[in-house]
Parts: C-alpha cells; structure tokens; sequence
C-alpha cells in the first residue's frame, strides 16, 4: 500500500487522501478580461513534471500541499498551505 | 464476413503476407503529418488516402503500432450518449464499425453482444429514460428496461448486489459490441500502408516548427520533416505536444487501469456497465472477463498498476457475481487518459493554422476510432471542420459552450 506523509496526522495509506488538483494563482475577477478568466476557469497544466498540489486527508479534513513528480508517482514533499497562500 | 477467409480454407500455403512495409528513411517532406499510429491516427491516414487522395503522409509513432490506448481498452462499442451530438456522432461510428471487416479484409471479431447500463437508484433510472428518449428520437436502439428483464438476460448476475445495491432497472442498447482492438489498428495501417501511406514506427516527435502562426515542419528523433499540415492523435500524450506549440488546453491526464480474467466457459454475453459500483466488463470470445473501472483518483502520467485499483475491481465484481470468487486475474495494465471537463473530445482546428487536433479522448475513445478517421481526415483535407465535430471543437470552453456528455460516462468519474 502506498503512503503519503500527512503534515498534521503523519504517514498515512494514499486510500485516505483526495486529490484537489494542482495548486494556481486566481486572477482579480474585477481585473481580469473574458479570456484570461476562461483560461483560469478551464484551462490546465496537463503536462507531466513535478508539481505542487493540493490533497487533503479525508478523515481530519485537513487540506496541505503536496508537490509530487507526476510522471514517477512520487511525492516529495508534503507541507501545509500557509507557506504558498502568503 | 472477410472474404479472404475462403482464402485461407482454400490455399495450401498460408496466404498471409507481412500488414506493413517499414519504410527505410523519412522522406524530407510530406503532404501531412499525423502524430501517432494509434486507431485513430491510421484512421485518419486511411480516410486521408482513399476519401481524400492524400497520400504524401506520415504516420509518426514513437512506440509500436497500436501500443497505447488502442491496445489497452476494453473494446466495447456504443452509441447510447446523452447529448444529441454524442449520438450522432457515435451511431456515425457504429454504422462504419458494421462495414469494416470487410472494408479491411481482415477479421475484427466484430461482435455484437446487446448494452447494458446497470441502474441501482432511481435517480440513474431516471437518466437512464433520459439516454433511451434522446436515442430513440436520433434512431439509435436504446430502451429503459425493467429488473426482470435485466435477470432473463443475465442470469448469472445477484440482482441485490449483495444488498446493499439492488438493480432496479437498466438501459439497454442492442447495438452495443466488442471488437479485437489490435486488428483495428492493423487493419487501418494495412490499408493505409498499401495506399502509400508510409508508418514510422521508434520514431518521436521532439518538436514542431511553427512560423507566422502556421505549422511548416516537424523535429523527430531522425530528423527534422517539412510539412504545412499536423494531425495530433496521441491521446494521453496531448499535453506535451501542445506545450511544443505554445497552446493550453483544458485536458488533464489521469491513468485508467483494466484487467483479465483467466478463460472460463462462456456464462455472459451481453456487456455490462455499473456506473454506481465502478465496473464494466464483457466476456471475450476466449472466455476471458475484460474488466475496467474508474480512472485512477488522481493526476498520473504513468501507466503503473495498482493494487488498489485490483482490489476495489474485484470487490465491485463479487458485488455482481459472487460466484467468480475463486476466478484468478492474469493481467493488469493502465492507458493514459486525455480528461476534458465536458466528457466531450477536443477536435478540429485550432488557433494554429495546420495544426489539427484529435484528442481529450479519455476513456472512450476506442469506440469513436472510425468516425474519428472520417472526420479528423476531412478536416485535415479541407480545413474547415467537419460538421460532425463542431460540439467538439478548441474554442469551446472559451465561448462557456460545453457539450455535457458526462452522463454518459461508462461509469462515475
């Protein structure tokens, strides 16, 4: 079974996690035009390489950030989200 | 029926001969460019050659012919979508699937088994009656069915799913077939290959050349090809084409996981879908369950397996047929899926003039293989899109204009 290091409950079995996509700056929606709010809205990262995240472990309902190698299935590291939303 | 099967009963020598040339070295040039020698890139070569005339093409594939998502899903074949486009589309695609055995002179094991989508509440019921109006009125045999009837076709099968699940009802889609899913690729290379069609197999695509906003040539892994038009056919690997040319896209890829069984005696016959316990399978000539289930939960580019994936499959399978309990699963395998919000593909043109995409095929892409050749080679050929596609074209979420197929969906995403 595979594992991911929870920041706030430690090692825990992926089956635990969900996945929340990977982690994007919003544009000011009083700013931004059509286009970039459309490209915000639906357009993504679908290539692969090593991203930053967002999981959250279910059971606690504690959401962090995970930044994983999405070509090798592997996380790196995992951390909570108040080092990115600063 | 393939004619050239008398052939075989009639020869003494085996008279098969070798599907395809291997072409020696890329030519410096072609007409068109088709990235990836899946079903529905030598689809498209194949329409390209005969419909079109175009047979200055290659067909570049960084694998082997018919290695990724060709080979690798559960060959079911249907046309019951929830969108009047989907329909059209996929019944378009039914009606070439009748035809092309004997189109290719090849067996495809074409086989139809009759649909069933498995519904255990009534909200399900409910869209169930939804797909079978939307069909009917678009000609495509589908019918919103009751529990007795879904028992009298599948015996075998525990109506109460262990009771926590009870089957209510179905729809039923009469059309709905297997095919070898290998063949379909041979046979679209064969036939392409004999029009002049040439297929680079071992041979990547490193990068795509583009000045003044149009395509004009093509960087491989053996050198660089001039070409003023790109036909990107490579399912889970559309990302990484795209980033070549500079466009974002909405397509995400999560990895989709199937198994087999061992062969047992032949018990099933129709295909069998349940959206609510993740699970679709049909049993294949040789007497083999072919079975799928959800994509993998998150973002993969990776064609692992998990055990998870197994576990959660089997224990969904013995929600239906307790009895395959002692069954045991020889193989397991992944493709990768190109996402799209909608549950809809991305095809046609795109802001880059000579650049054409088929992709955000996702998990049901087999079935669309012919339409796809059709219609991506006439937009290849004209450079206007086929009427066919424009619910499925680049622009759309831009314009907030999805086309909704998610309730069709072989099961819950």
């Amino acid at each position: 079974m595979k594992l991911m290091n929870c920041p706030l409950n430690g090692p825990r079995p992926v089956l635990e996690f969900a996945f929340g996509g990977e982690l994007r700056a919003m544009p000011d929606p009083d700013r931004a035009s059509d286009a970039q709010w459309a490209d915000y809205v639906w357009n993504r990262n679908g290539a692969p390489g090593v991203k930053r995240e967002w999981w959250c472990h279910v059971p606690s309902g504690f959401w962090f950030i995970a930044e994983r190698d999405t070509l090798r299935d592997v996380v790196i590291a995992t951390y909570p989200c108040e080092a990115v939303l600063r | 029926m393939p004619y050239r099967l008398l052939k075989f009963a009639l020869s003494r020598r085996h008279p098969e001969p070798r599907m395809f040339r291997v072409p020696a070295a890329l030519k410096p040039a072609y007409d068109v460019v088709i990235i990836g020698a899946g079903g529905h890139g030598l689809a498209a070569a194949y329409y390209l050659a005969r419909d079109h005339g175009i047979r200055n093409v290659a067909v570049l594939e960084k694998g082997y012919l018919g290695g990724g998502n060709t080979g690798r899903n559960t060959t079911i074949i249907r046309s019951n979508y929830l969108t009047p486009e989907g329909v059209r589309f996929y019944d378009e695609s039914l009606r070439l699937w009748r035809d092309l055995a004997t189109d290719f002179d090849l067996n495809l094991f074409y086989s139809q088994r009759g649909h069933f989508t498995l519904a255990h509440t009534d909200a399900a019921m409910r869209t169930m009656r939804w797909r079978a109006e939307v069909n009917k009125h678009l000609g495509v045999k589908s019918e919103a069915v009751d529990a007795a009837f879904v028992k009298r076709a599948i015996p075998m099968i525990d109506m109460e799913c262990g009771g926590h699940a009870p089957i209510l009802g179905a729809l039923y889609h009469e059309p709905g077939a297997i095919a070898r899913h290998d063949a379909v690729a041979w046979g679209y290379g064969r036939g392409a290959d004999r029009r002049g069609v040439e297929i680079h197999q071992q041979t990547e695509v490193t990068g795509i050349e583009v000045t003044g906003g149009r395509v004009v040539g093509v960087r491989t892994s053996r050198g660089r090809i001039a070409t003023p038009k790109v036909l990107c056919a490579v399912a889970g690997y559309t990302p990484r084409i795209l980033d070549m040319v500079g466009l974002r896209s909405p397509i995400y890829v999560h990895a989709l996981q199937a198994m087999v069984s061992e062969a047992i005696k032949p018990w099933l016959d129709p295909i069998i879908v349940s959206g609510s316990l993740h699970v679709y399978l049909s049993q294949t000539a040789r007497g083999e369950l072919v079975m799928g289930a959800s994509l993998d939960p998150y973002e993969v580019q990776n064609t692992r397996s998990t055990l998870d994936f197994a576990e959660g499959l089997a224990a969904h399978m013995l929600d239906l047929f307790p009895f395959l309990g002692d069954v045991k699963v020889v193989r397991q395998w992944a493709g990768l899926a190109d996402m799209t919000p909608d549950f809809a593909p991305i095809m046609g043109t795109t802001p880059l003039e000579g650049f054409y995409l088929d992709s955000g095929w996702g998990t049901w892409g087999f079935k669309a293989t012919p339409v796809c050749g059709k219609t991506m080679s006439h937009t290849v050929a004209t450079g206007a899109n086929h009427p066919l596609i424009r619910a499925f074209e680049f622009d759309r979420f831009e314009r907030f204009e999805l086309t909704g197929e998610k309730g069709a969906a072989s099961v819950g995403h």
